[in-house]
């Protein structure tokens, strides 16, 4: 019997925690075993099958981070714990976390950018010294308020926010005017990952660059229509290179000619 | 060594041959053509070998006796996924050189690129063999011969119809015993075209950089064509798909999980969850086929998508044609004229 690369396995719901109104955090008892930056194909019978980055993992279990946006996930915020749903992966080759360890590590993440970093933050001890950035647009956009509160005791944390309220008494703008306020002692040692929007990576990449920090060191990830996620459906590919396959993660050496 | 069989002792043959395979080969389906009183060329299955049309073009390619339109790759019940059986009948395809390079295609997609194996495609895969066609004089648009797609080795059987017989040659010994009794006296070697009307300039050191996103000649696209994803759909190389599920409408607990032939020329090709999408105007989709078919696809691959068969511009309402895309790529491209 030939193996069936597109049959899902089933994964039960032990944990829904509602992060903001429309972005939910979702754990899953799963033998999947992702790393960080990894995606897996989550499905739902009758409904469809949609690619959700990963963003924490442990033994026999994986956390997603999923916001409702479209056919598949509006019906996910309607599961309960102890549902089941089908999951296929992970795909996508991830952060190769060798070449942050003991680097000085600036993670810059926009919005849901958030997620798939998220597992990388935790183990900030593997690192020489870290740094995150987080933009939302609103204050009722910002994910995981609880673990912000526990990253900021383990290293520095900048939040900000497009727009405040009259309660947000934190940092209001955009993530790139804080890139500019980093005191960064050695620029060209410095490993930076960016996940976001496309035009937040763009211009948040740029405002690096600019620091002098060099391209090999930036990393990016990227998001696409990926429908099959193992390089047959042709929805994610850019130039010869299939984001399922050679990413989502990529060098920003590659990723700069990545253009479509 | 080649047989010289009389029409209908050919067709005891494919009496047997059809005891074992299905055979598939391009006919005219009356009624079927795009306008009202035409027929169209198509693939159907045969039981006489007078049925096969040889002197013109399908309209579709034969990939979707391997890569269907629609193909359900799962039943659910419930909780359930359930796959369905694969036809496990051998086919036999009557088929022109360069849809015989395009299964290398997509063969290299569907089997060989990344980690997993489509299962769907390949099981029908072992089990084809190709019946090759030739091809005369060529047909209109067709520019096999500047894709290198016009000759091939990979066939079993040739058939060349003549005055009232077939001339065979047969490569694959499996069929031997089928002609045993005939006289096999006859020299007969495939004639593939060396020359076609149509001629392609191949644009050399391109790169998809900012002088191929904003050349004016993709803007020439955004203007004429409407995004009715014709050209994907009959190209034999065209292997994109989206998944799609349904439930039926009579017991909304059962339904199905498909693949269904995707366009790059169609809107939704890109689109995501929550409005991102990329390539929003006819001309960037034309760029990126484009490349596909003559840039990236050899940049990971070493060989051509494109197999030359001119289908996409037989088959465009608007008249567009890929290989005057392709000749004017060249001459406005830095390593053109």
């Amino acid at each position: 019997m030939t193996v069936n690369p597109y049959l899902p396995q089933s994964a039960k719901i032990i944990s829904v925690k509602p992060q903001t109104a429309v972005d939910y955090t979702f754990i899953m008892e799963s033998e999947i075993k992702p790393t960080s930056g990894q995606f897996v194909e989550v499905s739902l019978p009758k409904v469809g099958e949609c690619p959700i980055s990963v963003s924490d993992f442990g033994e026999g279990w994986f956390e997603m981070t999923i916001r409702r946006v479209g056919k598949v996930t509006n019906v996910l915020h309607q599961l309960k714990v102890g549902d089941v749903i089908f999951v296929r992966g992970p795909y996508g080759n991830g952060f190769l976390m060798d070449k942050y360890r003991g680097k000085e590590v600036v993670v810059a993440a926009g919005g849901t950018g958030l997620a798939p970093v998220k597992s990388m933050l935790n183990r900030s001890r593997e690192y020489g010294g870290l740094t995150l950035l987080a933009g939302f647009k609103s204050p009722a956009d910002v994910l995981f308020p609880d673990q912000l509160k526990m990253w900021e005791q383990d290293f520095n944390v900048i939040l900000t926010v497009d727009r405040g309220d009259d309660n947000w008494h934190g940092n209001v703008g955009l993530i790139t005017q804080y890139v500019k306020s980093l005191q960064l002692a050695k620029p060209d040692e410095v490993e930076v990952i960016v996940v976001g929007p496309p035009l937040m990576m763009k211009f948040t990449v740029q405002e690096f660059l600019g620091l002098g920090v060099p391209e090999k060191n930036i990393t990016v990830s990227f998001e696409r229509k990926m429908c099959c996620g193992i390089g047959k459906c042709g929805h994610c590919k850019i130039d010869d290179t299939y984001v399922c396959l050679e990413g989502p993660v990529f060098n920003y050496t590659r990723a700069k000619g990545l253009i479509d | 060594m080649g047989y010289k069989i009389q029409i209908e002792d050919f067709n005891a043959i494919l009496r047997e041959l059809r005891r074992v395979y299905r055979v598939f080969a391009p006919v005219n389906m009356k009624g079927k053509g795009p306008y009202a009183g035409t027929d169209l060329v198509g693939y159907a299955e045969i039981s006489k070998f007078e049925q096969v049309v040889y002197n013109q073009k399908t309209v579709y390619s034969a990939k979707e006796a391997l890569f269907k339109p629609v193909e359900t790759l799962f039943y659910f019940t419930e909780e359930e996924f359930k796959q369905p059986a694969i036809q496990t009948n051998k086919i036999l395809i009557f088929v022109r050189p360069c849809d015989i390079n395009a299964f290398k295609r997509l063969d290299e997609i569907f089997i060989n690129n990344g980690p997993y194996k489509d299962n769907y495609y390949q099981q029908r895969r072992e089990k084809v063999k190709f019946i090759l066609m030739e091809c005369g004089a060529g047909f209109d648009n067709c520019f096999c011969v500047a894709m290198g797609t016009n000759a091939t080795d990979d066939y079993s059987l040739l058939l060349r119809p003549a005055e009232g017989f077939v001339a065979c040659q047969i490569k694959d010994p499996e069929f031997d015993a089928y002609f045993n009794g005939f006289n096999d006296s006859m020299e007969i070697t495939p004639r593939f075209v060396e020359k076609n009307n149509i001629t392609i300039q191949l644009p050399q050191n391109m790169d998809i950089d900012n002088d191929i996103l904003n050349n004016p000649l993709w803007q020439e696209y955004t203007l004429r064509c409407t995004g009715c994803g014709r050209c994907n759909f009959v190209c034999p190389t065209c292997s994109c798909f989206t998944m799609q599920d349904i439930f039926y409408r009579d017991n909304d607990n059962s339904g199905e999980r498909r693949r269904v032939w995707a366009s790059c020329m169609v809107d939704g090709f890109t689109d995501m969850a929550g409005g991102h999408a990329f390539r929003n105007n006819q001309g960037d989709r034309m760029r990126f086929k484009v490349m596909h078919k003559f840039y990236d696809f050899h940049k990971r691959f070493g060989y051509h998508m494109c197999v030359g068969c001119g289908r996409c511009d037989d088959i465009c309402p608007e008249y567009i044609s890929i290989v005057k895309c392709v000749n004017k790529l060249k001459s406005s491209s830095p390593g053109g004229e």
